[in-house]
């Protein structure tokens, strides 16, 4: 049944790719998402047939150039104003792109290196309530009680800091990276996963604690308001003077920043992308993966796994680092909460769902947990209790929806829904929605293969490698 | 350091393993350029001492020096910088890797690339690159596996991945390359080609080769000197022929006795 399914599959992604037609496809659905999304900005449905059109621009064989155009058009001129009919899609997609930086950090360490790391979100932490700490009036409240702040405290830094304190948060959670990378060397396998788990909680902990003896943190309350980035008034004008005829409304302040953040998000998701792929196209993503396969083997080929270890640490907390300053200034508000163990295991589950160790997988794979939290189960969620309201009935069983239990609300199955569909894909597809796949090079003597004998059996295979 | 003339050096060397001795007072000495065969039965510590040379093992007692340096303190990664490679037993080769990049990992501790130079992809790193990529080519084809660059290695056949193994430890520009069973459960025009390899590396390459060995013919054709151990100790040294009339070698593979009924 599955090797039938792969058939159809294949077959479907031939058509597709041949000749024109994906340059057709692509541009009708395109177009088809677009005017969907402007004509009905709250439907879940035209919102996804919006989300496919761009994995189509993504996926199918099209010239470079074109695509990179298309692209661009998409990121610069479409998502803005369609989001700007519903500003709803902008903050999905800045969530998006959140965690797509954080998946790709995570899949430096677990993916490439294959260090399991189970606290990852505490690197988050660490950008967060840097920004937290610097862009907010905490600083002038180091020995106030957590909420009792004066109303007249002055902020300590401006506003415009904020664009430094995004590569101060990298480097800040680089170097708590190395320093969780230290001990956690020493322990491999289970142990290792036991000793991130730990430090996740450690670093959680201390945010909650900290409000005392010197109030850095605010405790469990959480530090607010947390500066955002100016916005000029000019830039504003200029946007609303564009976007006004096409939406038919004048965007709000708050508004302005989701599209903001969605740039900054983009912006630094992109360099994300760019560094994993360069690090993973080298001597350095070579040697990680050379550690996750054989590290003894890796160690004799001259690789220093300890170094090489505390590399991947390093690089993959600053990914999310930079988002964790990102993260505090689109909330304006940081606390414990948002850092618990279940958000390290959200951004495992989409590197494991999207395919452990392929760029494009882990980023598929945030889109598709982002999207079925916010968007799908909500709205499934929302149909329900409309049904509920109504007076509908299921025929035959003769069932009234509004009989039906109010516990059963699709969003709070989320944790139910994503364990379901984790062993599915642990079935079915282990490698991820998209796997990893070795990049072939374009060598020479390609057709002069060689025959080789069939693999003789291993006459020593059995004996064991260290007592010769 | 001491006495530069020699090119590996090993005195006294002793590795435990709890109350095991599985190495013990080991002398040993390779001199350049030439091909030397350690073997000896099941057991005996040969794997055991191949890997306190190549530094996976530390000893506990005795030193060993390569090239006047003392590598029995190094880590594994140091050793094969000082130009000592090895391949392994039971086929370690990064199985989800391509042929290609198997061999360009060998030659990690010969590329200097920066990270700099790796974000920006600034000439020189694409330079070395491609000459690696290139280097790699080239050794494919030394050993035999021309044309399957982008095979994993994992989807290769045996002799092929011993093959490539060969090719990856080549790669980091060796001066003594060590060799565990290197044909093991190959047939026996496998192993002839196999010989001809080890010859050309120590012929065309300048290479000295360790060998450890079971199949006696190859042993016997191809190595210079051969060192038999037995119980961790070395038992007996010498060329081909006197090792092959050795009493003591004859008793340790066929028991007690077998070596008077040889003889007689």
């Amino acid at each position: 049944m599955n090797t039938h399914l792969h058939e159809s599959l294949d077959k479907l992604g031939k058509r597709l790719n041949a000749g024109r037609v994906p340059y057709a496809v692509s541009g009708v659905l395109l177009v088809l998402g677009t005017l969907l999304v402007y004509h009905s900005p709250r439907s879940i449905l035209s919102f996804l047939v919006f989300a496919i059109s761009v994995s189509m621009v993504y996926f199918l064989k099209m010239n470079k150039t074109v695509k990179l155009l298309l692209a661009v058009f998409i990121a610069v001129i479409l998502v803005p104003i369609l989001g700007a009919r519903n500003i709803f899609y902008l903050e999905v997609i800045f969530q998006i792109a959140v965690f797509a930086a954080l998946a790709l950090g995570l899949n430096i360490v677990v993916g490439f290196s294959g260090i399991l790391n189970l606290g990852y979100v505490a690197f988050y932490a660490v950008g967060a309530y840097l920004w937290g700490f610097f862009g907010s009036q905490q600083a002038f409240l180091l020995h106030a009680i957590p909420g009792t702040a004066p109303l007249d405290t002055p902020f300590l830094l401006a506003p415009e800091w904020f664009y430094i304190f995004i590569f101060l948060g990298i480097i800040a959670a680089a170097f708590v990276g190395l320093l969780l990378g230290l001990p956690v060397l020493r322990v491999r396998g289970d142990y290792l996963a036991i000793v991130t788990l730990g430090f996740g909680e450690v670093v959680r902990q201390l945010v909650n604690n900290l409000d005392k003896p010197i109030n850095l943190t605010n405790g469990p309350q959480g530090i607010t308001p947390i500066q955002r980035p100016p916005l000029p008034q000019g830039v504003v004008d200029v946007f609303n003077a564009i976007v006004e005829p096409i939406v038919g409304n004048k965007l709000t302040i708050s508004e302005f920043y989701n599209i903001l953040f969605y740039f900054i998000a983009l912006v630094v998701v992109i360099a994300a992308i760019l560094v994993t792929q360069r690090l993973d196209d080298s001597k350095i993503g070579r040697a990680w993966t050379a550690i996750r396969e054989d590290e003894l083997a890796a160690t004799a080929m001259g690789i220093p796994a300890n170094k090489m270890k505390l590399i991947a640490f390093a690089v993959g907390a600053s990914f999310a680092g930079g988002m964790g300053v990102l993260f505090a200034a689109s909330r304006t508000f940081v606390s414990p909460d948002s850092f618990n163990f279940m958000q390290s295991i959200g951004v495992l589950t989409m590197v494991i769902l999207g395919g452990v160790g392929s760029i494009p997988g882990v980023i598929i794979g945030a889109a598709v947990v982002i999207m079925l939290n916010l968007q799908i189960l909500q709205s499934f969620s929302l149909y329900l209790s409309q049904l509920r309201q109504s007076e509908a009935v299921i025929p035959i069983i003769n069932f009234a929806w509004k009989n039906l239990s109010t516990q059963l609300d699709p969003a709070k199955y989320q944790r139910l829904l994503f364990g379901i569909i984790l062993v599915l894909m642990m079935i079915y597809r282990p490698a991820g929605i998209l796997p990893a796949a070795r990049r072939k090079r374009e060598l020479k003597n390609m057709d002069a293969a060689p025959e080789i004998d069939p693999p003789a059996e291993p006459a020593t295979s059995d004996k064991e490698q260290n007592n010769g | 350091m001491a006495d530069t003339g020699s090119f590996l050096q090993a005195r006294g060397v002793i590795k435990r393993f709890g109350g095991l001795t599985a190495v013990n007072k080991m002398d040993f000495d390779i001199e350049r350029g030439r091909i030397f065969s350690i073997i000896g039965p099941n057991g005996a510590g040969k794997t055991t001492f191949f890997n306190t040379i190549s530094g996976i093992y530390r000893a506990d007692e005795g030193s060993i020096t390569f090239q006047g340096n003392r590598i029995d303190r190094m880590p594994p990664e140091t050793i094969t910088a000082h130009r000592i490679a090895r391949t392994f037993q039971n086929i370690r080769l990064f199985g989800s890797m391509t042929v290609v990049e198997n061999i360009m990992i060998g030659a990690y501790t010969r590329l200097k690339q920066t990270p700099l130079e790796i974000l920006f992809r600034l000439k020189r790193f694409k330079d070395e690159e491609q000459h690696a990529e290139q280097h790699a080519q080239e050794l494919m084809e030394y050993v035999g596996v021309h044309g399957l660059g982008n095979e994993l290695a994992s989807n290769l056949p045996y002799g092929a991945q011993r093959r490539v193994e060969i090719a990856r430890a080549l790669a980091a520009e060796p001066e003594l390359l060590l060799l565990d069973e290197p044909t093991a459960g190959m047939n026996p025009h496998e192993s002839e080609d196999a010989m001809h390899l080890f010859r050309r590396l120590r012929d065309d390459l300048g290479i000295a080769i360790l060998l450890i060995e079971h199949d006696m013919r190859v042993v016997m054709q191809v190595s210079e000197r051969i060192t038999v151990m037995d119980y961790g100790e070395k038992i007996a040294e010498g060329e081909p022929k006197e090792i092959a009339a050795n009493p003591r070698v004859i008793e340790a593979y066929l028991g007690r006795g077998a070596a008077s009924g040889l003889s007689a």
